[in-house]
């Protein structure tokens, strides 16, 4: 009990929850919005992995950091754009689309990358974002280093959280986004034009999920390498139906899955006997587990999945 | 007088299809038009048009002298030009509120007004006797409150000319009553209407003129109080329609007989000790309200549901197990309430549909293999004696229109010859046309020595085809008289659950007949 109690009350365990939260809340945020407005997206994971190699080119190619997360959330949205038109103008299957698009911008992000560093063994390094401790709120005991001695990007995310429960909850657009997930036909009738509409947010969701990637290479590691996403998209796809699609728990959800990881990761190193793999597991057996308890009561956004054609019902 | 809204001369085709040839139109401010017109008359396309969906070939559209740029719903909605949509435009998930807010505001903004939009839609509420609550979400409203939002939508929308699709289609009788008393309400205080309609009664009661389309014309216009509704179903229609006449009965044997039977409502209020006897050769029609036990009891005969206490017997027998195989194979043939939902499967194939009901039977497969041939043939049998029309045997069924399916579904259950058929609102939301052959169909079974349970909440229809009437009120069935001692207002008081004059009226009937 005391080890638990160790693990649990250390200040390194908490901060890395929110570190590794960070590119889940990005990511968990853009399949949100994609799904508000009635298109599932599961490009996300190759979106990723593009951003994360996007990033990292711009800043190895002498960009700095923040002109790095740009690039990669216009990386992001130019597969978005790709994804909108598939889905929501040509009305394609949602699925196979995303599917098609992950695996299409995962190897295409492998491919330009080794074009750019066609012969290094070991993978190059940027110089990352830095923890920045803000001002007199670090100083708090505890609090002040789990919560304010992170990178800037993981203070974007936690502040991105606010500003799109914003911007769905409190302005027409939002609002008109989410009738377009509900009903499209509803919003056609008011005279905005659903299609154009979903494109610009799918467009916006997967400039998110770059900087999700992005954040991956330029703040918690330094350098590219292909499988670094490693299913962080998907669990994204489950957390926003854990979420039931409301930016709040979107960040819950992000933040619990991240605890887990953080605990699994370092009751491997306390605990002896057990094969390793069993903690590896956890973070996903229980997020099956809460998706089971949460999905039950969700709201799914009723054209979800459903392409609009003018003119049919 | 003004001139609100003016059609001139509006011609659409649709390839080869001609939906609407030179019709001209006009609406008076503070007036009610009807349009009336059977399925397929060009109706909808028509008020399509006027709203912006389509864009005529020839012809233009004035609202208060001005012309409408065609093929844009946003330029009609700004001069005022507000539609209420048969099928329902809403978001289930939202609230009142938001739905009706979406689109009014420049997408832009950066903060939505809630509280003006609060206030506006309230103030509407309270002027046009809409209620509604503003933060209700659409999933939890009944079909009627559902319908009041879409109205309040066009009127926040300042609309002065409301346009309603075949409002009444999917409301019960009773919240269509109410439905008019607003729409007269809402003329009375300067808005203008048109309301599309193949419904003889609502036309006549709720109209100050009527325009017929048919096959895509105007056919004639006639101010409602100088017209009946003989006139106008022979306009609509084109010929004389006559709903058929009913023979006399000739009752034989028991085939079904509920006894005391309580069911927990399954989707559908419950039914509370209902007991009654459906003889061979017989029609017993069960009038009611919506929402009083019938869709249980379509259930119950069905074999959805079984009885929670009490009995069920088929031909004097309590079945074996109450579900749907055991019920079809004791020879019960379902019509039922909803025909998009429980009747048919929209994106399967009319052959499919035709069969799926009876597809374990050696008819139509064997050793677990479909035979396509014989379930094509059989549906085009079907589709030829039933006079299906617009359908093919390996279309999509969902492209039917209502009245054809219900042919179609009359056809795949009265095939079977069924001893034992309920038929759950059998003409809900049908045309003249359409009702006379639904009738006939049914008068037809019950010749043949069936017996027939017709669940339905239209007085005519009842009346017209019943041999015994009892209505359903909460649960419980009242005392059956027979169709010749009914009237509307008899069966209004057993609607409303005074039984007295009807118990009096079934003492008096010869025992073997109830």
């Amino acid at each position: 009990m005391s080890l638990l109690f160790d693990i649990l009350s250390s200040v390194g365990m908490w901060e890395a929850v929110l570190r590794i939260a960070t590119p889940l809340i990005f990511g968990t945020l853009g399949v949100l919005l994609c799904e508000r407005v009635g298109v599932l997206n599961l490009g996300i994971e190759g979106i990723m992995t593009f951003g994360a190699m996007v990033g990292w080119l711009t800043v190895y190619s002498g960009g700095n950091l923040w002109l790095g997360l740009l690039a990669a959330a216009a990386g992001g949205a130019l597969f978005g754009l790709l994804h909108g038109v598939l889905t929501a103008l040509l009305g394609l299957s949602q699925h196979v689309t995303g599917l098609g698009i992950t695996l299409f911008a995962s190897s295409f992000s492998y491919f330009v990358f080794r074009l750019a560093v066609p012969t290094a063994s070991s993978p190059p390094t940027v110089e990352p974002f830095r923890a920045y401790p803000v001002p007199v709120l670090s100083e708090i005991p505890f609090l002040g280093p789990v919560l304010f001695n992170q990178t800037a990007p993981t203070y974007l995310a936690l502040g991105l959280v606010a500003v799109l429960a914003y911007v769905l909850y409190r302005t027409p657009l939002g609002l008109a986004i989410r009738m377009t997930g509900e009903n499209p036909h509803a919003v056609d009738a008011q005279g905005i034009d659903p299609i154009r509409l979903r494109i610009g947010t799918i467009m916006a969701g997967s400039a998110l999920m770059g900087v999700g990637g992005a954040f991956l290479t330029l703040a918690a590691f330094n350098s590219f390498f292909p499988t670094m996403v490693q299913g962080r998209g998907w669990i994204c796809v489950a957390l926003v139906v854990f979420a039931l699609w409301q930016p709040g728990r979107a960040l819950l959800g992000a933040l619990l899955f991240a605890f887990f990881d953080a605990f699994q990761l370092r009751l491997q190193t306390v605990v002896d006997g057990v094969p390793y793999q069993l903690f590896l597991m956890l973070p996903y057996v229980l997020s099956i587990v809460a998706l089971i308890v949460m999905a039950r009561r969700a709201r799914v956004p009723q054209a979800l999945m459903q392409p609009y054609r003018r003119g049919e019902r | 007088m003004t001139r609100v809204l003016e059609l001139e001369h509006i011609t659409k085709r649709f390839g080869t299809v001609t939906a609407n040839e030179d019709v001209s139109l006009h609406l008076e401010q503070g007036e009610i038009v009807a349009l009336l017109g059977e399925n397929g008359a060009g109706k909808t396309t028509l008020m399509s048009i006027l709203f912006g969906h389509y864009t005529a070939d020839v012809g233009t559209v004035r609202v208060n002298g001005a012309e409408l740029p065609p093929g844009k719903s946003r330029a009609a909605i700004r001069a005022g030009v507000g539609m209420v949509h048969q099928h329902f435009a809403l978001a289930p998930n939202l609230s009142v509120l938001e739905n009706v807010m979406t689109g009014t505001e420049p997408l832009w903004k950066l903060r939505s007004d809630r509280a003006a939009g609060r206030a506006k839609l309230l103030e509407l509420s309270q002027r046009f006797g809409l209620a509604v609550d503003p933060e209700a979400r659409i999933a939890d409203l009944s079909v009627g409150e559902c319908q009041r939002v879409e109205i309040l939508k066009a009127l926040y929308n300042d609309a002065e000319v409301l346009i309603l699709d075949e409002p009444t289609a999917v409301l019960t009788a009773q919240e269509a009553e109410s439905l008019f008393a607003t729409l007269r309400e809402m003329a009375a205080k300067g808005l203008s209407l048109i309301f599309i309609s193949h419904k003889l009664h609502e036309v006549m009661s709720a109209s100050d003129r009527v325009v017929v389309l048919r096959a895509g014309k105007v056919v004639a216009e006639r101010a409602t109080k100088a017209t009946s509704k003989e006139e106008l179903a022979e306009l609509m229609v084109g010929r004389a329609v006559k709903r058929p006449e009913r023979p006399p009965a000739r009752p034989g044997a028991v085939l079904l007989e509920a006894v005391d039977v309580t069911l927990g409502g399954k989707g559908g209020a419950s039914l509370l000790g209902i007991s009654f006897k459906l003889h061979a050769g017989e029609t017993l029609g069960i009038i009611g309200v919506s929402g009083n036990g019938q869709t249980t009891l379509a259930g119950l005969v069905s074999g959805l549901y079984p009885p929670d206490g009490g009995a069920l017997l088929v031909k004097g027998q309590t079945p074996a197990r109450h579900d749907v195989p055991h019920a079809i194979a004791a020879g019960i043939g379902r019509i039922p309430e909803d025909r998009n939902v429980e009747g048919t499967i929209g994106d399967m194939s009319t052959w499919e549909n035709a069969v799926l009901e009876r597809i374990w039977s050696p008819e139509f497969s064997s050793r677990g293999v479909v035979k396509r041939a014989a379930s094509k043939a059989a549906t085009e049998a079907i589709l030829r004696d039933y006079d299906v029309r617009g359908a093919t045997v390996d279309g999509r069924i969902r492209l039917l229109s209502g009245g054809n399916m219900q042919k179609l579904i009359l056809g795949r259950v009265l095939t079977a010859g069924p001893d034992i058929l309920v038929a759950a609102q059998p003409s809900r939301g049908l045309d003249e046309g359409a009702i006379a052959g639904v009738h006939e169909r049914l008068l037809d079974a019950r010749g043949r020595g069936a017996g027939v349970l017709l669940i339905s909440e239209d007085l005519d229809e009842v009346i017209a085809l019943s041999d015994r009437i009892r209505a359903i009120v909460g649960g419980r069935l009242s005392p059956a008289i027979p169709a010749e001692r009914a009237n509307a207002q008899l069966l209004g008081l057993m609607m409303a659950g005074d039984w007295s004059a009807a118990e009096q009226i079934e003492a008096e009937a010869p025992p073997h007949e109830i």
